[in-house]
């Protein structure tokens, strides 16, 4: 089981949950990719129509950005926690 | 009757709402608050009015909303509305065009997108579909971005023939279909890009926005990227009309939706110095297709006015007589109720209006 936490603003696209279990391991983009059939218009804010994540959307995962330990192929274990944060961006 | 005027801004939509004959507004929102609106519609062919609205979250990214009650309650499919096919290998920027088609088809909306493409809904907004046609197009890898970016702004359907069908696109240019959407033809004759080697080129010029004449559907306007243009042959060939206005830059060209002739634009210095001719808030109306310009400013901000109005931030309403509205960068709104003869101001100090659509509802 792999927990997501949730940032206040995709909530209200998870049912009103800030964390949503998954049973999906092995590596992020497999995460996200279960994620996406019980909440696609949650996944759609994450990541766009070619799969890929969002410019301004950072996903940790145990703490440490994907962007920096392989992207969406970056290694989820059973356990592990992976938090969606906005980055800083906007005007 | 009540007169509904969307306005889109760069960080939410806002309604304002007149039930006493456009005289005073009452404004709901930010709907979609932080979220930047470029095109909204209010599609009055349905028996029930349906509102559409494209925003785009700087974090979380484009989509398409519809509203079937007036914008007290919004629906947006589980699927993105508008997204590019796996095999294009592109994404969405963001939806700069909702334009409902000819009231022979009632269920289809047209929306344009950056990167420049256009889609095609059967369903009344809820899904689009990418038209191949225009995206394989052999121009399409010449077509260039300019400072907004690279995208179909402008989608115009001919009012009696569904086959016929207009975009624009900033760079590209104009191009037309005589066959429903099958096939496309630039149509720039007679539109100078001087900002090309060859300054009459086929296509690739930067024209702003197109409005189609309400008498005569084969006469169109265009603000270009300086130059005002008029043709009178559904878009092949163009000619100037600038002469009379205090310049020939600027974005928006709005048609009169009753009364053929008619249109208003709202002129910028140059490329280079983007402010209101003189520093004064102006609207210019021609009745004439552009043969004479004469400037509207009753009931509009007296003083040094520095705001521009971008290409979709004026409008027309299907009121009689015609209702004229614009928003500002600085986020104001104003109105006429007499084709611009006089103003009134309809909002202040929202954030950047990005578009503007009114209709009686």
């Amino acid at each position: 089981m792999v927990t997501v936490l949730l940032p206040g603003p995709l909530r209200g696209e998870a049912g009103g949950a800030s964390r949503l279990n998954v049973t999906a391991a092995g590596t992020l983009r497999a995460v996200l990719d279960e994620m996406a059939v019980a909440h696609p218009r949650l996944a759609r804010r994450i990541r766009d129509e070619r799969g890929e994540l969002r410019r301004y959307v950072n996903v940790f995962v145990d703490g440490e950005d994907c962007r920096h330990s392989g992207g969406l192929a970056t290694p989820v274990k059973d356990g592990a926690e992976v938090q969606v944060l906005p980055s800083v961006a906007g005007g | 009757m009540a007169t509904l005027l969307a306005i889109g801004t760069a960080k939410g939509l806002f309604l304002a709402t007149s039930t006493d004959g456009r005289r005073s507004w009452e404004i709901t929102g930010p709907h979609f608050p932080m979220t930047g609106v470029y095109a909204v519609a209010v599609d009055t062919r349905r028996s029930t009015p349906r509102l559409l609205a494209g925003m785009t979250s700087s974090h979380f990214g484009p989509s398409v909303a519809t509203s079937d009650d007036l914008g007290a309650s919004w629906d947006e499919p589980d699927e993105a509305p508008v997204a590019f096919p796996a095999d294009t290998g592109v994404s969405l920027g963001r939806v700069w065009q909702l334009m409902p088609a000819g009231p022979d088809e009632p269920d289809v909306i047209w929306a344009g997108t950056e990167p420049s493409a256009l889609f095609k809904s059967t369903d009344g907004g809820r899904s689009f579909e990418l038209v191949r046609s225009l995206w394989d197009h052999p121009h399409r890898p010449q077509w260039e971005a300019g400072f907004g970016g690279q995208a179909v702004h402008t989608v115009l359907p001919h009012p009696r023939d569904p086959a016929r069908l207009l975009v624009a696109m900033s760079t590209g240019g104009v191009y037309r279909s005589e066959d429903a959407g099958a096939s496309w033809a630039p149509g720039n004759t007679g539109i100078r890009a001087y900002f090309m080697p060859d300054e009459w080129p086929e296509f690739g010029q930067c024209v702003h926005k197109v409005a189609r004449d309400a008498g005569n559907p084969e006469r169109l306007y265009a603000q270009n990227h300086h130059g005002v243009y008029r043709s009178d042959d559904d878009g092949r060939t163009w000619s100037s009309i600038a002469d009379g206005l205090p310049s020939d830059f600027g974005f928006p060209m709005v048609a009169h939706p009753g009364r053929g002739g008619v249109v208003w634009t709202f002129p910028l210095v140059a490329d280079g110095e983007r402010f209101p001719t003189d520093h004064r808030c102006r609207v210019f109306r021609s009745a004439d297709a552009g043969g004479k310009w004469e400037p509207l400013s009753v009931g509009l901000p007296e003083g040094p006015f520095y705001p521009a109005v971008l290409r979709d931030a004026m409008c027309a309403d299907d009121a009689t007589p015609g209702g004229v509205y614009f928003g500002t960068r600085s986020g104001s709104v104003f109105a006429s109720r007499d084709e611009g003869d006089s103003w009134s101001t309809v909002a202040a100090h929202l954030p950047d209006v990005l578009c503007v659509r009114a209709a009686e509802v």
